[in-house]
């Protein structure tokens, strides 16, 4: 094994696996969302769904941030670049829903997915490119 | 042009000096290419603000088409041919190819779906009483499971496969795993888009 090993074989918390699984829970919120719009769309389902996911991320975060020595430097000069990206993406999305005078409870929901969205992304993006540095 | 060394895996096994391979210097988001997302992005705004037909379809057509084939072509046809390149050819075709992908992909995909969903809702296919509606939600469905290989997976390894060969001195192991991700789940991705290409087709039909 090389000496480079160690970088590649490090023990980190399962931030992939879990930002995945909340990046899942919050499609799923939006697709189910999606596919009842324009018309009357019971909110429970996508309300319990988006609170998962919410509660998976902030978990993840909180799992990364007790991580001692983690290349914090690099995470976040990758992430707020991501960030600015998918924020422009969940931008444009969140664009046509106006654009078809989607409103209440349903607008309030696929807002707070694509934020749950636009934040998730950055994260995973940011851990993979840190946790090699 | 500058330039900058990736020590070989296996040269460091061998007697002698470890053999290094020269890297071409590059942008990991090329600038060069920002107008152009700009430009398409401008579009994409206009073309849902307008509401036509026309301008709709067309830019679900050429965004969605271009995701497909692109996903295809990655994952069936260069996929393979990376995995069978030399250490060396294989960091020169990534660095070229792989920032190209980072502005790419997120353009096409954003364009695709913003621009779908507003067909549809021009279309009246988003209707639950529409009979092409089931079809409709079945295409979500496939996007989110690639959206959720796509960056997860797939997108994360991109770039930091990228990060790592703009390292004074990248890892080659790094680099292997994070390319055999990316090839493994282009492969998927690929995969998921002969579903896209079954559903859209039918969408297409009526």
């Amino acid at each position: 094994m090389s000496a480079s090993s160690p970088r590649v074989e490090r023990r980190l918390p399962p931030v992939t696996q879990l930002g995945m699984l909340s990046l899942g829970l919050v499609l799923v919120a939006g697709i189910y969302l999606s596919a009842h719009l324009p018309e009357h769309v019971s909110l429970g389902p996508a309300v319990a769904l988006l609170a998962a996911s919410a509660l998976v991320f902030a978990g993840n975060v909180l799992a990364l941030a007790r991580v001692k020595g983690f290349a914090w430097g690099r995470f976040f000069a990758v992430a707020r670049w991501a960030l600015l990206a998918y924020a422009i993406i969940s931008g444009m999305i969140e664009y046509v829903f106006l654009r078809n005078h989607t409103g209440g409870g349903a607008l309030v929901l696929l807002t707070l997915s694509l934020i749950v969205f636009a934040v998730n992304v950055p994260v995973l993006i940011a851990f993979t490119v840190a946790r090699y540095d | 042009m500058a330039q900058a060394v990736v020590s070989s895996p296996g040269a460091a096994v061998g007697a002698g000096p470890p053999a290094a391979l020269e890297r071409p210097d590059f942008q990991i988001v090329p600038r060069a290419g920002l107008p152009i997302v700009a430009v398409a992005l401008a579009l994409l705004i206009a073309g849902i603000a307008v509401n036509e037909l026309w301008p709709l379809e067309f830019l679900h057509v050429v965004a969605g088409a271009a995701w497909t084939v692109i996903d295809l072509f990655l994952g069936f046809v260069l996929g393979q041919i990376m995995g069978k390149l030399s250490i060396p050819a294989r960091v020169e075709f990534t660095t070229r190819l792989m920032p190209k992908m980072v502005l790419i992909m997120p353009t096409v995909v954003t364009v695709t779906l913003a621009a779908g969903w507003q067909l549809s809702t021009h279309l009246g296919t988003n209707l639950t009483v529409n009979p092409l509606h089931g079809w409709v939600v079945a295409s979500f469905i496939v996007v989110g499971v690639m959206a959720v290989i796509a960056l997860g997976l797939l997108e994360p390894a991109n770039i930091a496969v990228l990060t790592e060969l703009k390292k004074p001195q990248p890892n080659p192991e790094v680099i292997e795993r994070l390319m055999k991700r990316f090839i493994y789940t282009a492969g998927a991705t690929g995969l998921m888009q002969v579903a896209t290409l079954v559903i859209m087709t039918k969408l297409g039909a009526g």
